[in-house]
């Protein structure tokens, strides 16, 4: 079973909500990539988030985009990405990583490559943010074959046929965008989404993420309380980009990522 | 009739339903955006057969923009050559001074329409830009430009002339601060104001439906061209020649005669110091099929599939990547697709000037350049249509630093 539905049905025995924690990989740089991801599962992270670089981040926030360019600036490839999950999993073989990225550079390796690359060191899901639906066919007949999940985004603006659409393709989980914007961007107010996550809820009959703008322990709550699971970001790589050394950035994220899964834990 | 516009199988126009040419174009965007693409192309189709909507914008082309363009005969130029006869559609002559307005007519007439009350526009060398708030303040429309810093920097009088219409210019520092990086902080914007803002992209690019928006309302550059070529020579063209960076204004004259199977299209790319020195920006000369922009097209990219940074001398051309469209008429071998670097742009610049009094835009003059050679080999008796997209005045600080000339 793919690790990503195994955390969720932990997490729904359990009677909380996940922390999906994302990272770009490569930054501050390939080696510190594992580390810092072991550092997102001290702290409290159910599912890791990997962020593959790309030099045209359409749907980043600067935090993000400053992030990809740190990453590129070194000359961070898909393949080191994948390196990176392969070290990880050395030491770790439960939590689930997703990769998250754009188009291009998962198409410029060929998605038969990427797909059994995925299965053999262990990424769980993808995620393509340029990539809806419509477009969406080459990877399903790629990945749904070996059991690697595809996440979608859920727009705030999706009306029901697009939801019905949307998770006809989507398995792992749907990632319910909370603003309309950029990652880091704006705070979400769950009244104005609450409707639309609670229709995703019932069409999709997987979990819904919910994720863009939650930076805090208490908006970690507040998105806990409306969804299955929260995504954090930003706010993380903001704590890597100001770390000094890897040591300094584990810490730091360590203690980042507890605070928000006190929040989540405080609102479930 | 072998119409080469029409999908193979079903025989309906191009683009396909979900807006591809062939294997490119599509709608490779974050959900946020899908819905908004939707909506545009609804009221796109709506708007494109209401006859109220229609005699408006043509009422703006003729009076507002001063349609239709001459076509004019470079006897001198032509003479010079030794060759084939040159004549140049004056898309200079437009105001603003440039294709452009074509499409930002009708555009922020769709915008209006629409109920948006701002529009934003990413712009390279300005004249989008310029054509987007020139229209955005006869429409009293909200309106930001984005460009990218070093842009902002060699093309200052479009700046300044933005600035004058009444519009914000927002300086994109990221990347390597060009059309590229305008285009993706434009589409951020957006998607963070997609109910208020309308965005008005300015080349065949982008996710569909704006390749076929876009050509749509620069086509009008080739169906006068073919009535005028009918009644001022008797007889169409022989080739077509337009300068290629995101590809409208080739797009523009090239569309009308796709159908036209005697008429040669040639799009012309910025060789930039040259396609072998790797520092130039010729995605359809020396690039690879990929995804940028929320389109699948011919791009610049390392084969890490990360989008490679772009030289030319022309900041209109200064893109990696290309419309879908362009990218079809390249494998169906239907259109071809040359380079010219800067040196050559810089000479046929010159030649312009001097010998017609028609001072051309860097882009154009890639265009110019290698309809000098392909006049040549032509020989007499053939006919050649540029389209001169734009006039220069925007360049002239270009120029004379170039020169070591202080203005």
């Amino acid at each position: 079973m793919n690790r990503i539905n195994t955390c969720f049905e932990k997490l729904n025995s359990d009677g909380t909500k996940g922390l999906i924690a994302f990272v770009t990989a490569g930054d501050p740089s390939v080696d510190a990539t594992s580390d810092i991801m072991h550092a997102l599962v001290a702290g409290g992270a159910d599912i890791i988030e990997l962020g593959v670089p790309f030099s045209d981040p359409i749907a980043d926030g600067e935090v993000i985009q400053r992030a990809s360019e740190r990453a590129l600036s070194h000359g961070t490839s898909l393949n080191d990405v994948l390196d990176c999950v392969d070290v990880f999993r050395q030491k770790d073989s439960d939590t689930p990583v997703i990769l998250m990225g754009y188009c291009n550079p998962f198409q410029r390796m060929g998605l038969g490559t990427l797909a059994a690359r995925c299965d053999e060191v262990g990424a769980d899901g993808v995620l393509v943010v340029d990539l809806p639906p419509e477009e969406a066919a080459p990877f399903k007949n790629s990945f749904e074959p070996l059991g690697i999940a595809q996440i979608f985004l859920v727009a705030p603006n999706s009306p029901e046929e697009r939801i019905r659409k949307i998770c006809e393709y989507a398995s792992g989980f749907v990632y319910f965008v909370a603003v309309k914007g950029v990652t880091g961007d704006k705070q979400f107010d769950g009244n104005e989404i609450k409707d639309n996550i609670n229709r995703t809820k019932n069409i999709a009959g997987i979990p819904v993420g919910l994720g863009f703008g939650i930076r805090s322990s208490q908006a970690a709550g507040d998105a806990a309380a409306i969804s299955d699971g929260v995504v954090v970001g930003s706010a993380i790589v903001e704590i890597i980009e100001k770390g000094e050394t890897v040591s300094e950035i584990v810490e730091n994220v360590t203690h980042f990522v507890r605070e928000i899964r006190t929040g989540i834990n405080g609102s479930v | 009739m072998n119409t080469v516009g029409n999908d193979e199988k079903s025989g309906a126009p191009l683009p396909n339903e979900n807006g591809y040419f062939g294997d490119y174009g599509g709608r490779f965007v974050a959900e946020t955006l899908m819905q908004p693409l939707l909506d545009l192309e609804a009221a796109y189709k709506k708007y494109m057969s209401d006859d109220e909507f229609l005699a408006e914008l043509d009422d703006d082309l003729t009076h507002y923009v001063g349609r239709p363009s001459p076509l004019y005969f470079a006897k001198r130029w032509s003479e010079e050559i030794g060759g084939a006869k040159i004549f140049l559609k004056r898309e200079d002559l437009n105001h603003t001074g440039a294709h452009k307005v074509n499409n930002t007519v009708g555009q922020a007439l769709l915008a209006k329409r629409m109920g948006k009350p701002r529009v934003i526009a990413e712009t390279g060398a300005g004249q989008h830009g310029v054509a987007t708030a020139t229209i955005a303040a006869r429409l009293g429309l909200e309106c930001c430009v984005y460009m990218g810093e070093d842009d902002i920097k060699r093309q200052s009088t479009n700046v300044f002339r933005m600035k004058l219409l009444g519009a914000q210019v927002v300086p994109v520092t990221s990347g390597s601060r060009t059309l590229k990086d305008a285009l993706n902080e434009a589409l951020r914007d957006w998607v963070t104001n997609v109910d208020t803002t309308f965005y008005i992209i300015g080349t065949v690019a982008g996710p569909h439906p704006y390749p076929v928006i876009v050509r749509d309302f620069q086509s009008i550059i080739g169906r006068e061209t073919r009535s005028q070529c009918l009644e001022q020579i008797g007889s169409l063209p022989d080739a077509l020649v337009a300068c290629v960076g995101g590809g409208s204004n080739a797009i523009g004259l090239f569309h009308p005669f796709i159908n036209d199977s005697d008429v040669a299209m040639v799009g012309v790319e910025a060789g930039g110091e040259g396609v072998a020195s790797g520092r130039h920006s010729a995605p359809l000369s020396a690039g690879i099929p990929g995804v940028l922009h929320g389109n699948r097209t011919y791009l610049m990219q390392d084969e890490c599939g990360q989008i490679e940074s772009t030289h030319s001398i022309s900041a209109g051309l200064d893109y990696p990547g290309v419309g879908p469209e362009h990218s079809w008429l390249k494998d169906i071998g239907r259109a071809q697709y040359e380079t010219v670097n800067d040196s050559e742009a810089l000479q046929a610049f010159d030649r312009l000037t001097t010998l017609e009094g028609i001072i051309p835009a860097l882009e154009t003059s890639h265009a110019l350049a290698y309809a000098e050679k392909l006049a040549a080999v032509m020989g007499q008796g053939k006919t050649i249509v540029v389209n001169l997209s734009g006039r220069g005045d925007k360049d002239i600080q270009t120029i004379a630093t170039l020169n070591s000339i202080t203005l």
